[in-house]
C-alpha cells in the first residue's frame, strides 16, 4: 500500500469509530457530564464545603483534575474494549484482518477512536467543571500532554482486554475490578499526603496516581508526584502496551483460529 | 498466470484435528472454480488460509505470483472474499460498510462512494442503502457482501456458500451475476454443496471430500454415482497420488462408469491421509 492508501485506511477506521460512538451519544457522551455534575453537587458543593482547602486549593476546585481524567480513562478505554469485542463478536473484525491495511494502522485506528471519545468526554466534562469551579491553567500544554497521553494509554488497555476477551462479561470485569479501584484510589478525591505512610508509600505503586498527579499539576500547579517521573511512566507503559497488542495482532490471537 | 497456487497446504487446529493434510490446488486467471464437498471437508479453511482469517501450520500460497507470506498486503488486495457468515456489522447502514470496506484497501472516499452505487444499483439494493444491515433479508445480506467483496475490484472473488439460505430466484440471479463478472475477467472461486448450479457455471469443478471411513452418511452423499451421475458427458482421468486405505470400490465403480477416460481431459486428485480424504477432480 502507499501512503496515501494507508492514511485512507487509517482515516476510514477512525471515521467509522468516531461515528459509532456520536450516533450513539446519549450511551457515550451524555452519561459522563450527568456523572461528573453529580459528583461536584455532592462531593464538592455539599460534602467538599466541610472539607478544609487541599494544597491551597477549594476541595471542589481540587477533585477538577481528577475528575476530568477518570472520564477520559473510563471512555478511551470503553470505547476501544466495546468496539473491538464488539467487531470480533460480530464477525465484522475479518473486514479488516482480509484487506491489506497492515496490523499497526488497525491498532492505531482503534486506539484513535478511544482518544477521540476521551477527549470528546474530556471537554464535555471541564465544561461541566468550569460551571461549578473556577481555575486558572497553571500549564496548558503539560495537561494536554497528560490528557492525550492517558486516552492513548487507556485505548490501548481496553485493546487487549477485548483481544483477549470471550464474552460480554470479559469486557467488564477488568473495568469493574482493576480500573475503577485503581482510579478512586490514584488521588482524585484527596492528596495522599493525608494517608497513613504505609498507604501513601503502597498508592506509588499505582500509575493512575501519577496521571492523575501530573494533570492535576497541568491544571493547577499541585502534585503528590514528580513531573518527569510521571511521564515517563505514562510513556513506558504506552510503549509496553502498544508493543504487545500488536504483537498480538500480528499473532493473531483472540482473531484467527 | 495462476490466480492462485497452494502447495502442500497443511492446518492442525489446537485441538489436534488435522483440518487440512498437504493441499495442492492451482487455479488458473480467469477460470470459475467450484470447490465441492460436505461439511467438514476442509474447504473453509483453505478459504480462510487464502485470506488470511486462518493461520496456516505449514505450505506455501501465491495470490497471482504473490505470496501471502512475503508480500500479504499485495496478495490480499487481489482478493475479494464472500464468506459463508455474515460479517459485516449488524448495526451499520449498507452504503457505509460498502465505503469502509472500500477504505481499509485504501481507496478514498469519494471513489468509494461511486463504486458502491455501482454495485448497490447492479445487485438492487440501492434502494436500501441508508438501512441498517441487520434490517435487510437473508438475500439481501447475501447480495451485501458480494458488492462487499467486490468494492475494490479484486482479481480473484472467492465465495464460501454464496447461495446457503438463499431462495431459488434470488440464487439465480446471483449466478447469473457472477458468471458475468467471470466473464468479464474476475477469477472465481466459490465452495458450495449444492451441485446443480455450479455444474452449470464453472469449468473447473473440483471435489473436496473428507471421509473417516468413506461409509459415513456424509460422505455416502457424496459417492461417486450421485454426483457424477449428471456428468456423465465429461471424460476424466484418475490419478490417485496415495492408494487409498479404503475400500476399492468405490473408485473401481467411478473408474467403470460409462463415461470415457481420456488423457486430454485434466487431473482428478485422489488423496488421503489417516483421518481423511481429499479428492479433488477437475476436468
Amino acid at each position: 500500500m502507499t501512503f496515501t492508501e494507508k492514511f485512507n485506511a487509517f482515516k476510514t477506521i477512525l471515521i467509522k469509530e468516531y461515528l459509532r460512538f456520536i450516533r450513539i451519544w446519549i450511551q457515550t457522551i451524555l452519561p459522563p457530564a450527568i456523572t461528573t455534575a453529580l459528583y461536584f453537587v455532592i462531593f464538592g458543593n455539599l460534602i467538599g464545603s466541610q472539607i478544609s482547602d487541599i494544597d491551597g486549593y477549594r476541595y471542589m476546585d481540587y477533585i477538577v483534575p481528577g475528575l476530568i481524567l477518570m472520564a477520559v480513562i473510563t471512555n478511551a478505554y470503553a470505547n476501544v474494549v466495546s468496539s473491538f469485542y464488539s467487531a470480533k463478536f460480530q464477525k465484522s473484525i475479518e473486514e479488516l484482518l482480509v484487506s491489506p491495511t497492515p496490523n499497526y494502522l488497525i491498532l492505531a485506528g482503534f486506539v484513535s477512536g478511544g482518544v477521540a471519545r476521551g477527549i470528546i468526554v474530556g471537554i464535555v466534562v471541564t465544561l461541566v467543571a468550569m460551571y461549578f469551579s473556577s481555575f486558572e491553567i497553571h500549564s496548558f500544554t503539560l495537561s494536554l500532554s497528560v490528557f492525550v497521553l492517558t486516552a492513548i494509554l487507556f485505548s490501548l488497555a481496553g485493546f487487549i482486554n477485548a483481544v483477549y476477551a470471550n464474552s460480554f462479561d470479559d469486557i467488564t470485569i477488568i473495568p469493574t475490578f482493576v480500573l475503577t479501584p485503581l482510579t478512586y484510589l490514584g488521588g482524585i478525591f484527596y492528596s495522599i499526603d493525608m494517608l497513613p505512610e504505609f498507604w501513601q508509600k503502597l498508592s506509588l505503586i499505582n500509575p493512575i496516581l501519577y496521571m492523575i498527579n501530573s494533570f492535576r499539576y497541568g491544571l493547577l500547579g499541585v502534585s503528590d508526584t514528580d513531573i518527569v517521573t510521571a511521564l515517563f511512566i505514562i510513556i513506558l507503559f504506552i510503549a509496553g502496551l502498544f508493543s504487545y497488542a500488536l504483537f498480538l495482532l500480528n499473532k493473531g490471537i483472540g482473531i484467527k483460529q | 498466470m495462476k490466480a492462485l497456487k497452494i502447495n502442500n497446504l497443511k492446518k492442525c487446529y489446537k485441538n489436534g484435528t488435522d483440518a487440512l493434510k498437504g493441499v495442492d490446488l492451482e487455479v488458473d486467471e480467469g477460470d470459475f472454480f467450484a470447490l465441492l464437498g460436505p461439511n467438514g471437508a476442509g474447504k473453509s479453511t483453505t478459504i480462510g488460509i487464502i485470506s488470511g482469517l486462518v493461520n496456516k501450520t505449514s505450505g506455501k500460497i501465491q495470490i497471482f505470483d504473490q505470496d501471502i507470506d512475503l508480500d500479504p498486503a499485495t496478495a490480499k488486495s487481489y482478493i475479494g472474499l464472500v464468506p459463508q457468515e455474515f460479517n459485516f456489522n449488524q448495526f451499520e447502514p449498507v452504503q457505509e460498510i460498502l465505503i469502509n470496506q472500500a477504505g481499509y484497501y485504501g481507496i478514498d472516499r469519494a471513489t468509494a462512494s461511486q463504486r458502491a452505487e455501482t454495485y448497490l444499483r447492479q445487485l438492487e439494493l440501492w434502494d436500501k442503502r441508508h438501512v441498517m444491515a441487520r434490517q435487510l433479508s437473508g438475500g439481501m445480506k447475501r447480495r451485501l457482501m458480494i458488492a462487499r467483496a467486490l468494492i475494490h475490484q479484486p482479481r480473484l472473488l472467492i465465495l464460501d456458500e454464496p447461495t446457503a439460505g438463499v431462495d431459488i430466484e434470488i440464487r439465480r440471479s446471483m449466478w447469473d451475476f457472477l458468471r458475468t463478472i467471470n466473464q468479464q475477467g474476475t477469477t472465481i472461486i466459490l465452495t458450495t454443496h449444492y451441485l446443480e448450479k455450479p455444474r452449470a457455471c464453472a469449468r473447473t469443478l473440483p471435489l473436496l471430500i473428507t471421509a473417516s471411513p468413506l461409509n459415513t452418511p456424509a460422505c455416502a452423499n457424496y459417492s461417486p454415482s450421485s454426483i457424477w451421475k449428471p456428468l456423465c458427458s465429461i471424460s476424466i482421468t484418475i490419478i490417485i497420488t496415495y492408494p487409498s486405505p479404503f475400500p476399492a470400490v468405490n473408485y473401481a465403480s467411478l473408474m467403470t462408469r460409462p463415461w470415457k477416460l481420456t488423457s486430454k481431459t485434466q487431473t482428478v486428485l485422489i488423496r488421503y491421509s489417516k483421518h481423511y480424504l481429499i479428492t479433488i477432480f477437475r476436468f
